[in-house]
């Protein structure tokens, strides 16, 4: 029988595979989008897990603007990222370190 | 169902989509000389947006679609002053984009969809509504930062700051899920209803944290603040003044909705929480801001250190408490329009005021603009009688009421080492020689000379007359 705690696991294992991703990602900027949208599945998937098992269905509606939100916030990116790439010719995260202090 | 009245209670932010859709169609046909008129146009419907807000201000709260939306007196204010600082922040551009032949008509509909999500976050109903408003905010803050197409460094400010930005709406997203499973409910007042009922949980104190950190990084408060140094460096200079003044507004807007509306019954839980918060960003702000030699780093790490006081006001977490808060949020964003506007105001063609050496001998060139920034420098210092001093004054009085005399004597300590880095500058433009083709006010525009003394000015009055501003924001959370 799967329960809800399988989900919300499951949510949060999704959760530190994309946080680790953003954080321990030392090479391309690419997979940081990537992470990002891993990040909001995992809460995605736990909206959805809450409003069945709660018998409540805001929060699936909820997922619906989230996954909307997170495909312009992956075109904003992507365009960011090609503009980065304009300017300074490589996507590498750990060129990119011109500011600091 | 939808009915006519719930349309009327959106009536401005309905207006404002309309008419930044229009200015979108206007900028598409005009000719690219006849672009003033689109920065006028623009100007005007800000100003209506304004009268709108302020001439269908509700005496009691309203709300509309479902209580998706709630029209109370505490939002209206915060909209007044989103749109005020908007209006100001295209008036002090206009110049400085022209010299550099940016002066596009994105930029103006960017920032106007960017105060539509503000208005829309600060009226959430639903925390729903509340991430579309935030997000509506972020994706356009994230596109103006992007906006200097071909310089390295503000492509690279603007892709750190969407990495960070998407990671912590996710984190804020991730809180709402679990305070949503725990609740049962995504309506703020439900929320609120069903923590009074003694429904706490582990689960939702869990989300409470992922909320405060989505919170905190929105503030650009410490330890979330890794965003606001690059942003504010990157970013074209009146970007950087939308972003300080507005966006922490509507940060403001969103601590208080989320705290307040919806999560107050657990006080107990997030007080501590942000003391911690708060002093960690006066700390970090105020230390590291005494090395910075940029002028925009210095600000911005300024910033990190105001918003660890305006904290200080929500730890509170009673009415009076947000009312300091909010009287903070407002004075920190009138105050950074000043100090920004002279930056602006100083930038010419082939000639950037980036560090804060290019300030030197500002007075025997220009003194009263050297005037204008010298206040601005006293007040963010808060140096009585100006306004800054009466905003901490207040935040300072609500954490010892709130019994954080610790937090408030740290908050004292670190607005004395703040002195040192403001009084600089000042050191810097009365004291220092004039360079070569260095610092002088040589924008001609009228309308920026105009405007930005008056905000000046503005700060001295206020610093006066504090009253009536004060009673406002009093008022409007529900205090005599």
């Amino acid at each position: 029988m799967i329960t809800l705690a399988h989900f919300i696991v499951l949510g949060a294992i999704l959760f530190c595979i994309a946080v680790a991703g953003l954080f321990i990602n030392r090479k391309n900027v690419i997979v940081l989008l990537m992470s990002i949208e891993l990040l909001l599945l995992a809460v995605n998937i736990n909206f959805v897990a809450f409003s069945r098992f709660g018998h409540d269905v805001a929060g699936q509606v909820f997922v619906f603007f989230i996954l909307t939100v997170a495909a312009a916030e992956s075109a904003i990116g992507l365009a960011i990222l090609v503009l980065l790439f304009r300017n300074r010719s490589t996507v590498n995260v750990a060129e990119i370190d011109s500011m600091k202090g | 169902m939808p009915t006519i009245n719930d349309i009327l209670v959106l009536l401005p932010e309905f207006y404002l989509v309309a008419a930044a859709c229009l200015l979108l169609l206007m900028d598409a046909f005009i000719k690219p000389e006849q672009r003033g008129t689109l920065h006028w146009c623009s100007i005007v419907v800000l100003l209506v947006a304004i009268y709108l807000v302020i001439a269908g201000q509700p005496d009691v709260t309203v709300t509309a679609f479902g209580n998706m939306f709630i029209r109370d007196p505490a939002s209206e204010i915060i909209k007044v002053f989103v749109l005020l600082c908007t209006v100001l922040v295209f008036i002090f551009s206009r110049p400085y984009l022209i010299d550099r032949k940016r002066f596009v008509g994105e930029f103006y509909t960017l920032m106007i969809f960017a105060v539509i999500g503000v208005m829309l976050m600060v009226s959430a109903g639903n925390l729903v509504m509340i991430y579309l408003g935030l997000e509506m905010l972020t994706l356009s803050s994230y596109a103006l930062v992007a906006l200097n197409r071909d310089s390295p460094l503000s492509s690279e400010a603007a892709i750190k700051y969407f990495v960070l930005g998407a990671l912590t709406s996710g984190m804020l997203l991730y809180g709402m899920s679990m305070v949503y499973g725990a609740a049962g409910t995504l309506d703020l007042a439900q929320l609120h209803e069903a923590i009074a009922q003694g429904t706490v949980s582990r689960l939702m104190v869990f989300g409470l944290i992922f909320m405060l950190v989505g919170i905190a990084f929105e503030l650009g408060a410490a330890p979330f603040h890794m965003w606001i140094p690059d942003v504010y460096q990157g970013a074209s200079t009146p970007v950087t003044t939308f972003i300080a003044s507005v966006s922490k507004l509507a940060a403001f807007g969103l601590a208080w909705r989320l705290l307040d509306t919806g999560l107050a019954g657990l006080s107990n839980y997030w007080q501590p929480m942000l003391a911690v918060i708060s002093v960690l960003s006066m700390g970090i702000g105020n230390l590291v801001a005494l090395v910075q030699t940029n002028i925009k780093r210095m600000l911005a790490y300024s910033t990190i250190a105001h918003m660890g006081f305006l904290l200080m006001g929500i730890t509170n977490a009673t009415p009076g408490g947000y009312a300091s808060a909010m009287f903070y949020a407002i004075c920190y964003a009138l105050m950074s329009t000043v100090a920004f506007g002279v930056v602006l105001a100083m930038a010419r063609a082939g000639f950037e005021c980036e560090e804060i050496s290019d300030l030197k001998g500002l007075n025997e060139r220009s003194p009263w603009f050297a005037g204008m920034m010298a206040i601005s420098m006293f007040s963010l210092a808060g140096v009585p009688p100006l306004f800054g001093f009466y905003a901490k004054y207040l935040v300072l009085q609500a954490a010892i009421n709130a019994g954080y005399l610790w937090l408030a004597i740290c908050g004292i300590v670190m607005a004395i080492i703040g002195l040192w880095y403001y009084l600089h500058v000042i050191k810097v433009m009365y004291f220092d020689q004039p360079e070569e083709g260095g610092a002088t006010v040589s924008a001609s525009d009228s309308s920026l000379r105009v405007v930005l003394s008056l905000n000046g000015l503005a700060l001295l009055a206020l610093g006066v007359y504090w009253g009536p501003l004060l009673g406002w924001c009093r008022r409007s959370l529900g205090l005599s």
